[in-house]
């Protein structure tokens, strides 16, 4: 009989996930959590209740027995409303029947668009600062993550040059998030034009997480699925976390050509079965009731994001205006101390959090993030403290 | 509507440095705004919203439908302007259906409504009839409700 030495349990994991480090969101989460009375504006999701009569809807839907299984595909009729706000929102027109599927959140749209076209060693382009799970996503589809670096001093542009200087003949993706967490940072029209140019040259594939896209503040959003040529190469990626306000419903999806819809359906058939059937429901009711809630929401966040701007100009913290989402990523790098430090710090002196912007990359050193989605007076007060810490900073 | 004026009606305290950052204006442009849509009578006054049913004072509020007889020439603002002026009544409004016009008004007791009901208004030259609800409970007020809400239950981080 072989002899069993003992095992570690730790012996058991896969080398990639012993690899992977914790999300840095983790690591802070797990200090700020220990503290009482702090004013966060770490928080990556709406204030805002989720609209009351998607609530409502959803208790109705309850009552009346949304409780089964869907298809795998998720509810014709919630696939329906998507064709329809996708078109008249994004200019980009999917079937419902064969183009659109019903994911839990952009988080699982992400991974399902990961694995269902990536081959091990297949190289993703994806620029950072971004969202934290990005490039451990990448890596759990056996994809290789080759980061492109945004600068605050071209405003977190991301331009097909920079995108030139990263491509190998392995690239194979090209993963975009705009409007962007953390910067907030937008593409231009300009700078979008030519890296579809990039994509289509190249026969790149492009997964584009459009989740904050109502979150717009000074102009129009445009999708990259809707230039020419485009669509056979993309897949969009959106939810009802952020504009809706509805992060726990856990709803999202992805429009591809059918071929991708496919592939992706068959990993998420495998996998999760089908989406949350109340989370549907609610959806439904999201999209096809007048946006009069998704409107007023907007209306605040910009203006919240006007006081932030102006109150770090006031500082003296350098920062790029959000064109949208809802963060701040002011630039703290000057006052000689590190972001990590600065969190730490600033969260033990005045009780305020804010998220290093190292958990967003490496070139998040010299950043934090501000989320301004909490109330006006929570923002007024973090910003007298964070006057107050910078100054202490500056004195030494 | 303007956007100054969505600020005020949900926080009429809101300073105007802080409206001005939101609003990326100048603090004298607001204040000028401000004064300007006061001087013309759109912002009438500013008022505290209260749950007056947390205060340990005898108060009673009724809602009171009455129909009026509409005069010659005067319509039914003569008549809805005579019944304005009474302190007791809060709210006046001219309605469409069954009745004509629907007044909130406040009193002490049960008692002190029902002698303004019996004595000043029932009495009035054109008033037909009147019927009188009282209030029993207040859950929402102007837009705000009188039930306090559950603290924030977000994560404190999250990304
Ligand atoms: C850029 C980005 N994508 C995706 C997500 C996750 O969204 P969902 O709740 O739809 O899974 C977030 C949440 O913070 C995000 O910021």
């Amino acid at each position: 009989m072989p002899t069993n030495d003992s095992k570690s349990p730790r012996d058991f994991i896969a080398g990639h996930i012993v690899d992977m480090p914790r999300s840095g969101i983790r690591d802070f989460f797990d200090i700020v959590s220990t503290m009482k009375d702090i004013i966060s504006l770490g928080i990556g999701e709406p204030d805002f209740d989720t609209p009351w009569h998607v609530r409502e809807y959803t208790v109705f839907a309850l009552e009346r027995g949304a409780t089964h299984y869907t298809s795998n595909m998720g509810l014709l009729e919630l696939r329906r409303a998507i064709s329809k706000y996708v078109e008249k929102a994004f200019r980009a027109s999917y079937k419902p029947e064969t183009e659109i599927l019903i994911t839990v959140g952009v988080s699982e749209a992400l991974d399902l668009a990961l694995r269902a076209t990536l081959n091990p060693g297949d190289e993703v382009l994806y620029h950072e600062p971004c969202y934290v799970s990005y490039r451990s996503d990448v890596i759990l589809a056996h994809g290789t993550p080759v980061t492109v670096e945004t600068k605050r001093d071209n405003q977190f542009r991301l331009t097909r040059a920079m995108l030139e200087a990263k491509a190998t003949p392995r690239t194979k993706v090209l993963l975009l998030n705009f409007p962007n967490n953390p910067t907030g940072a937008i593409l231009r029209k300009e700078d979008l034009v030519e890296i579809a140019a990039f994509a289509r040259e190249r026969n790149l594939l492009v997964i584009t997480d459009e989740i904050y896209a109502e979150l717009t503040y000074d102009g129009e959003h445009t999708s990259i699925a809707s230039l020419p040529g485009m669509k056979e190469r993309t897949i969009f990626l959106h939810g009802f976390s952020k504009a809706w306000a509805m992060t726990g419903f856990r709803l999202g999806y992805a429009c591809a050509p059918p071929e991708l819809t496919e592939a992706m359906m068959k990993v998420h058939q495998y996998t999760m079965l089908c989406a949350p059937t109340m989370s549907q429901k609610a959806a439904i009711e999201a999209l096809t009731k007048p946006q009069t809630a998704v409107v007023e929401m907007t209306a605040e966040y910009r203006r919240r994001r006007n006081y932030l701007v102006k109150s770090f100009e006031e500082m003296g913290l350098p920062c790029t205006t959000p064109a949208g989402a809802f963060y701040a990523f002011p630039y703290i790098g000057h006052l000689g101390i590190a972001s990590k430090d600065f969190a730490l710090k600033f969260l033990d002196r005045e009780k305020v959090a804010v998220v290093p912007g190292t958990a967003f990359g490496a070139c998040g050193e010299g950043f934090v993030r501000c989320a301004y989605a909490t109330s006006m007076e929570n923002i007024q007060e973090a910003m007298r403290r964070m006057a107050r810490f910078v100054q202490s900073l500056k004195k030494g | 509507m303007d956007e100054l004026l969505t600020i005020l009606k949900n926080n009429a305290l809101e300073k105007p440095e802080t409206i001005a950052r939101m609003l990326n204006l100048s603090v004298d442009a607001v204040k000028a705004r401000i004064a300007d849509y006061e001087k013309q009578g759109i912002i009438r006054g500013y008022q505290a919203i209260l749950n007056v049913d947390q205060l340990d004072i005898s108060h009673v509020t009724a809602v009171i439908e009455v129909k009026v007889t509409p005069e010659r020439e005067g319509g039914f603002d003569r008549i809805a302007s005579r019944i304005s002026r009474y302190p007791e009544v809060q709210s006046l409004y001219l309605m469409s259906g069954a009745y004509d016009l629907l007044l909130f008004v406040a009193g002490k007791d049960l008692k002190e409504v029902a002698f303004f009901v019996s004595e000043k208004l029932a009495t009035l030259d054109g008033v037909v009839s009147t019927a009188t609800h009282f209030m029993l409970k207040t859950y929402k007020h102007h837009g705000v409700l009188m039930e306090t809400q559950d603290a924030d239950e977000r994560l404190q981080v999250s990304p």
